[in-house]
């Protein structure tokens, strides 16, 4: 789609309206995330995360200004691909930074790729772009969707469980989770139990999982189903009896909402805000000064983001019209992650370490996880063999 | 599966359509009597939520801020329909289902300025929260059984006002033959407000117990909202009893539906197989539930009297 007259006119009304005059070599970066819906708050983390690195940097991303255009794709396919089409065809940015949730990633991808925009994912990735159709113009710089619950398998097996109750949401995100906690759990997998997807009442399957007789129960519950889960867990008096070990269930984003019922929870991930180093203390002290919440990894993956494009474009002297020199350049991953290690494997998806976590109440009686130990390092997914990059 | 097992089933199936009565009683008396279609309704069961939690951090107290979030539940279901549903009742359906959809995204988006959109959570108040210890492994929380108990009051409240009150004899006659009453001078318009209002109310409050067990967030009101037409299209529009009794079966089938079906179908299919079809089965249980009535009892289970 090429810009008709009628959006050319507008825009040209609009930045005279707006009296600023866009300069040839400003950086437009498009971002495409969930704002709307019970949701957003991942959404709004990965905004802040990112436009607090920018901030931080006086606007700019390797010396370029930069303009940071932000839609909303709703968690509607057709609302995200008509969002990401106007970005590249009429926006022409030169970044897409996106998405919350894979399938708004899957819907994206192919437009931006084609026109040859580099697409960065802050959270979604999804197993489907890192084997085969891995891309050259996609990168990740969060983690593969199994690895957390590959993971949280390891996991299991150090802290000595024998039998666990399995259970998520019936859909592809639930289904991938459940299937690599399985690849490495070394016991006994009581029940699977897979429920509709934003489930309410979990009485059913807590008394299942009370009846089973497994020692821990490991679960994805993503957002508020997360929050009921959790509330109803305590509620049930299960606490006392088995252990509770999860992915995307008690993070910085539901945490709020299930506050002492959580506390000791275990959870397997890529990052925590109190991890120890100077990158991440100057980050997490940032961000909670900025915005009066505690980041979760969401925020951590879309603050590394634009520290990596910063790293990229000043690489390449500013310019961004040399798209090999670019992409080299994001390959090499040349900033200082706030997670520690970082690189970037063959297939543009992150190698990097995983730990075991777990919740903690802060003095100040906000609710955080916080680093127990790491599991496993430089730990790279298991589907850059098939990517021929 | 142990026998306190399928216990515990039911009774989180009773307590699941008691929640659902509460909802759909409003619901169906605003629909059988006004003839008016309000998708807003499952916004109130979300208003109901806020309300609690808002009044529980300002007060500090359960049961204050359980009587306030009632009144004031009550007041925003008056106040809509002064400003806005009075309006529509002489419209045709679809500027009421247009309306009051917009109604669903105004409250929704505000409910999301205002409490940003997290998911919140209160605790269950003291007296109730703890559990009851039924065999060695399975404990039942008091909270559940409370809400039980309190479903119960408020479906045979409603059941002795709607049969024995002048004002239920009203409804009942409002919902028939609405010009017969009007021209009997009855003021039509001030029992249609009582109507909307208690049923905004009880919407609420079915908000205001749910939120303890379920979370709050901005849109929990939407998908409710579906299931609660499910039940009085299989209750039968109108009616009170056909709205208690297609929503404890709804609670049941779909509770006992989630952990039977796969195993069920276990004992035809293998394990894998089961897994897949079983949850996609359930949750269509009693969609299917509502086919069939449409087909053999179209009215509905128990139809409210001389609905044509």
């Amino acid at each position: 789609m090429k810009p008709t007259f009628k959006t050319a006119t507008g825009a040209a009304a609009l930045s005279l309206l707006m009296g600023t005059t866009a300069l040839a070599d400003d950086l437009k970066i498009g971002m495409v995330v969930t704002l709307s819906g019970p949701p957003a708050a991942l959404g709004q983390q990965i905004v802040d995360g990112f436009q607090l690195a920018l901030d931080e940097k006086g606007g700019k991303l390797g010396g370029q200004t930069v303009e940071l255009i932000v839609e909303d794709d709703e968690l509607k396919p057709d609302v995200a691909l008509l969002k990401a089409t106007s970005l590249v065809d009429r926006e022409e940015v030169d970044f897409v930074v996106g998405t919350v949730f894979s399938n708004m990633l899957q819907a994206i991808f192919k437009p931006i790729v084609e026109s040859e925009t580099f697409l960065i994912s802050p959270n979604a990735g999804p197993s489907t772009f890192a084997g085969k159709n891995c891309n050259p113009y996609f990168f990740v710089t969060s983690y593969q969707n199994n690895q957390n619950a590959e993971v949280s398998g390891m996991v299991a097996n150090e802290e000595g469980f024998e039998n666990v109750f399995v259970m998520a949401p019936n859909y592809q995100a639930g289904r991938d989770n459940v299937e690599g906690f399985n690849q490495t759990f070394k016991g006994a997998v009581t029940d699977e139990v897979f429920t509709p997807l934003g489930h309410q009442d979990f009485s059913a399957e807590l008394a299942r999982m009370s009846t089973s007789g497994a020692d821990a129960v490991f679960t994805f519950m993503p957002g508020g189903m997360g929050v009921r889960l959790v509330g109803q867990f305590d509620g049930a008096g299960l606490k006392d009896s088995m252990k509770f070990m999860s992915v995307f269930t008690t993070d910085e984003t539901t945490l709020p909402g299930q506050k002492d019922a959580a506390v000791g929870f275990l959870a397997a991930g890529n990052w925590a805000p109190d991890m120890d180093n100077d990158a991440n203390n100057a980050f997490v002290s940032a961000f909670e000064a900025k915005y009066g919440y505690i980041p979760g990894g969401y925020a951590m993956q879309a603050y590394d983001t634009a520290n990596l494009i910063d790293s990229a474009v000043a690489a390449t002297g500013g310019s961004v019209d040399d798209k090999d020199a670019v992409r080299a350049a994001l390959k090499a991953a040349d900033f200082s992650s706030v997670r520690g290690d970082f690189s970037f494997n063959n297939n543009h998806y992150p190698v990097q370490d995983f730990h075991a976590l777990t919740v903690v109440k802060r003095d100040d009686g906000k609710f955080h996880t916080s680093f127990v130990r790491t599991v496993v390092e430089d730990y790279a997914d298991s589907f850059a063999g098939e990517c021929g990059m | 599966m142990s026998l306190t097992l399928f216990l515990i089933l039911c009774l989180n199936g009773l307590q699941y359509g008691l929640l659902l009565f509460l909802i759909a009683a409003g619901l169906t008396l605003v629909f059988g009597v006004m003839g008016f279609i309000n998708l807003a309704h499952g916004v109130q069961y979300m208003v109901g939520a806020y309300l609690i939690f808002a009044f529980t951090a300002l007060t500090g107290n359960f049961w204050i801020a359980l009587l306030l979030s009632l009144i004031t539940a009550l007041l925003i279901g008056l106040i809509l329909e002064y400003v806005v549903f009075r309006r529509l009742y002489a419209r045709s359906h679809l500027d009421q289902v247009l309306a009051t959809f917009g109604i669903i995204i105004f409250l929704n988006e505000l409910a999301k300025v205002l409490f940003g959109p997290a998911t919140l959570s209160i605790d269950t108040p003291e007296l109730l929260s703890g559990s009851i210890q039924l065999t060695e492994q399975l404990r039942y929380p008091v909270y559940r059984l409370a809400t039980i108990g309190v479903g119960l009051v408020v479906a045979v409240g409603l059941f002795l006002t709607i049969s024995y009150t002048r004002t239920g004899m009203l409804i009942r006659a409002g919902s028939t033959t609405p010009e017969m009453v009007s021209a009997l001078g009855v003021n039509i318009k001030q029992l249609f407000q009582i109507v909307f209002g208690v049923g905004a109310m009880l919407a609420g409050f079915a908000g205001v117990i749910a939120a303890p067990i379920f979370a709050i967030e901005p849109g929990m009101g939407d998908n409710i909202l579906i299931i609660a037409f499910v039940v009085i299209i299989i209750g039968g529009v109108g009616s009170i009893g056909g709205a208690f009794v297609a929503a404890i079966l709804v609670g049941l089938i779909d509770t006992l539906g989630r952990s039977l079906m796969t195993e069920f179908l276990g004992l035809l299919f293998n394990a894998s197989m089961a897994n897949q079809i079983g949850p996609a089965l359930a949750s269509m249980l009693i969609y299917i539930l509502m086919a069939a009535i449409l087909v053999f009892r179209p009215k509905g289970l128990l139809p409210a009297k001389g609905v044509a």
